[in-house]
């Protein structure tokens, strides 16, 4: 295989693995830092408890988000170096950005969490943990920063073949990059309420610790809730960005061929790129892709065969990953509002089958996170940077197919121990309630 | 001063501080085994750098964030370059990482055998291959109009290597004075024992390495040309010296404080003779990547100044006030986690 081929295997896989733990210490530093200020207020045991429970679960995958996050920052470098010339100049500052205004604060500061429970008082032993939380979020912005200048370029000039940076403004106020984190974050939160609705609900079903598991998984309910209507709201903003940055991707993903007017959305639908077409187009909705990507029942759709073919991203990975996410968006609204519903009434114990759905659906969150990204990254292809630099283009020079092996056949190796492992602690911890 | 100039210095800045901090929690990852002989002085050992090892190694993500955003070619050619030392230097932060926080996780003793074995082995790989590619840095860089020419095995050569074992005794030396400022008893005296001991290892290597680096690199040019840079390197002989005189009076944060310095100034010297090269080539000067050709152009390289001046300065308060908080020796009842 190509370095080109491999490189590409790599940073997915690398950047897949990644972010199963990112949505996680995204969403549930603030859960278990609002579980502590709630201690520090009420000086409720259980909330102590309760804290500690999750604290030690927020731990462990804390650890394996920040040792794989180095990864990402060393490929860009390593497989992508003529990506790097090209953007060094807008990209990296984002890159360096984060790391001196928020991953600081946060491992500092998650640092002396972890050694002063019996030297500060609990107020600011929590407050702590909401400056952890805080980071976090701030790290994810400056992230999404970068990634949003990749998938919408803005304030820059091209001199001597590499972008260089003419208005950082632009580049910190990208529309792209806020909505993104809007969706990002409030799917981090549907995550982090839905792993501890699910892991709560096998401790009622066992009937262990019911008084804590019970506030956590109404705490969970309520968050999952909120954050799943605020992603229906965050979704249709990113599809309508799309449609207006995009439009490639727009296509693809709703597998949208031929530029109509007044498109309508088949609620059964199959492309078949091998034909330039679709296999299957059932149920239509009358105009309503029309609506879903401009607020408009007449608006003109671009279809794929407008564009030529080497600009076009990969349509059944596009459109599969929309799909099944956006459906799954759907289910956690559904799942949040009866677990909301019950956990409030008190009536979990009565409603057992609920209790046995929600440890499955701990899953369907991170599935539909790793979707997100599949579409991002996926849709925005051929380019790297959009309509600037093509992937194809951004490789090292300087490095061997036999390189790339090496190094992912290492990061397979090195990251199925950390995830065996990982599993083993939180299943280990989840399953240990300290009476 | 141009910005590149100034970026030049900011780049050493962060390199130094970086080998600074991270320098004794890889220096007491690597003595640990060594020196803790008790479940409880390893436990004691571990929670001496458990609070800060992840703070510190940001440092290193800043200083390739830095690198990235003010000299992107350099960031681009020495991730590519060095395509498998980075991959080392990789794989040792990352099981460094979940070995530290994953060790007391679970109570089964070969669970705790086996990552207190992954934590020493990657406190020494993580520094060595560091070493050796700064080494190689020093040395400059098979470079030349066609692109890099070097391989991986080409980097193990003798300066290079010396290079490495020079990181390795300064970090040896620096963890051995934390874990005797941060532990009591048994395990305190043992660390006071291993870093009289290493004083001289890192004696007679600094040597070495003096002795050889106007043989094998370019480095001592700057010097020639403008000698009052002298002033650098006789510095940090001269906080070698204290680390001996101040431990000698048992004074150990006051020698933890020298040994500190000792390796700044050891990074600075490096790099007031590499400037203003941050990778020379061995082949064609020419075809060296120095801070005028291959920066970010003057907008990013402002911003970066600014973001840096008003960030950088808050990091090392709150950083501070951190370990302020903490010193003095590892309190028993913080082993939490």
């Amino acid at each position: 295989m190509s370095v080109e081929a491999l490189s590409r295997i790599q940073f997915a896989t690398v950047a897949i693995f990644h972010f199963l733990f990112v949505p996680l210490t995204l969403g549930l530093s603030a859960l278990v830092a609002y579980m502590e200020t709630r201690y520090a207020r009420t000086g409720d045991e259980t909330y102590l408890k309760m804290t500690k429970y999750w604290s030690k679960l927020f731990l462990i995958n804390f650890a394996v988000g920040v040792v794989t996050g180095i990864t990402l920052e060393f490929q860009f470098g390593m497989n992508w170096a003529e990506y790097s010339k090209f953007v060094g100049d807008i990209f990296g500052a984002p890159l360096a950005i984060e790391a001196t205004v928020a991953f600081f604060l946060e491992s500092t500061f998650l640092g002396l969490w972890m050694f002063s429970w019996k030297r500060l008082s609990k107020g600011a032993h929590a407050a702590l943990m909401w400056v952890v939380a805080f980071a976090s979020t701030l790290s994810a912005l400056w992230i999404l920063l970068a990634n949003g200048w990749m998938q919408k370029p803005r304030g820059f000039v091209i001199t001597g073949g590499r972008a260089q940076l003419v208005d950082f403004g632009a580049l910190l106020w990208n529309p792209y990059a806020w909505i993104k984190l809007f969706h990002a974050g409030t799917a981090a939160f549907t995550l982090s309420a839905f792993f501890v609705m699910g892991i709560s609900a096998i401790h009622l079903l066992r009937g262990r610790s019911t008084e804590m598991f019970k506030k956590s998984f109404r705490i969970g309910a309520t968050v999952g809730l909120a954050a799943s209507l605020l992603i229906i709201v965050a979704g249709d903003l990113s599809g309508r960005q799309v449609a207006e940055y995009q439009p490639t991707k727009l296509a693809a993903m709703e597998a949208q061929w031929k530029t109509e007017s007044s498109v309508p959305f088949y609620i059964l639908e199959l492309p078949r790129p091998a034909s330039e077409g679709n296999a299957i187009e059932a149920l239509p909705i009358p105009s309503m892709l029309s609506i879903l990507s401009y607020h408009d029942p007449a608006a003109q759709v671009k279809g794929l065969l407008d564009f030529p073919r080497d600009q076009r991203p990969p349509v059944l990975a596009s459109f599969l990953s929309f799909r099944i996410m956006v459906l799954l968006g759907f289910l956690f609204v559904l799942l949040a509002l009866l677990a909301t519903i019950f956990s409030w009434r008190d009536e979990l114990a009565k409603r057992r089958w609920l209790l046995w759905i929600m440890p499955f659906a701990i899953a369907l969150p991170y599935v539909a996170c790793e979707l997100g990204w599949v579409l991002a990254e996926f849709g925005r292809q051929p380019w790297i940077v959009y309509g600037l630099l093509r992937t194809k283009d951004a490789m090292s020079t300087s490095i061997s197919p036999a390189d790339v092996l090496i190094s992912l056949v290492g990061f397979i190796l090195v990251y199925g121990c950390l995830a065996a492992v990982d599993a083993f602690l939180i299943v280990k911890h989840a399953r240990k309630v300290e009476e | 001063m141009s910005y590149q100039i100034l970026w030049f210095v900011l780049w050493g800045t962060l390199w130094a501080v970086y080998f600074m901090l991270d320098g004794f929690d890889l220096g007491a990852g690597m003595l640990r085994p060594f020196l803790a002989e008790s479940e409880s002085d390893r436990s004691v050992a571990l929670a001496a750098i458990g609070p800060v090892w992840n703070g510190n190694e940001v440092w290193l993500i800043t200083a390739g964030g830095a690198t990235f955003a003010a000299f992107p070619l350099v960031y681009a050619s020495m991730f590519s370059f060095l395509y498998l030392p980075m991959l080392l230097i990789l794989f040792s932060l990352i099981v460094r990482g979940v070995s530290i926080e994953f060790r007391n996780k679970a109570a089964g003793p070969r669970w705790r055998a086996g990552w207190d074995r992954a934590l020493a082995i990657t406190s020494l790989t993580a520094p060595l291959v560091l070493g050796l590619g700064f080494g190689n840095i020093f040395e400059g860089l098979p470079l030349g109009s066609g692109g890099y020419r070097g391989d991986f095995w080409g980097l193990f050569n003798g300066y290079g290597l010396l290079t490495a074992i020079l990181f390795v005794a300064l970090f040896l030396q620096h963890g051995a004075l934390w874990l005797e400022y941060k532990t009591e008893g048994a395990l305190c005296q043992r660390s006071r024992k291993a870093a009289s001991a290493l004083w001289f290892v890192v004696l007679v290597v600094a040597a070495a390495f003096i002795a050889a680096t106007p043989i094998a690199t370019r480095l001592s040019a700057n010097y020639v040309a403008s000698p009052a840079w002298i002033a650098v390197p006789l510095l940090a002989l001269a906080s070698l010296a204290a680390v001996k005189v101040l431990h000698a009076k048992a004074r150990t944060l006051g020698a933890f404080a020298a040994s500190c310095a000792t390796i700044a100034l050891v990074t600075a010297s490096a790099f007031v003779g590499l400037y203003p090269s941050l990778i020379p080539s061995s082949l064609d000067p020419a075809a060296g990547l120095t801070a005028f050709n291959a920066s970010s152009g003057s907008y990013t390289l402002k911003l970066m100044t600014v973001v840096v001046a008003i960030f950088v300065p808050i990091v090392i308060v709150y950083q501070f006030l951190v370990y302020r908080f903490l010193k003095g020796k590892v309190a028993k009842d913080s082993i939490e986690y």
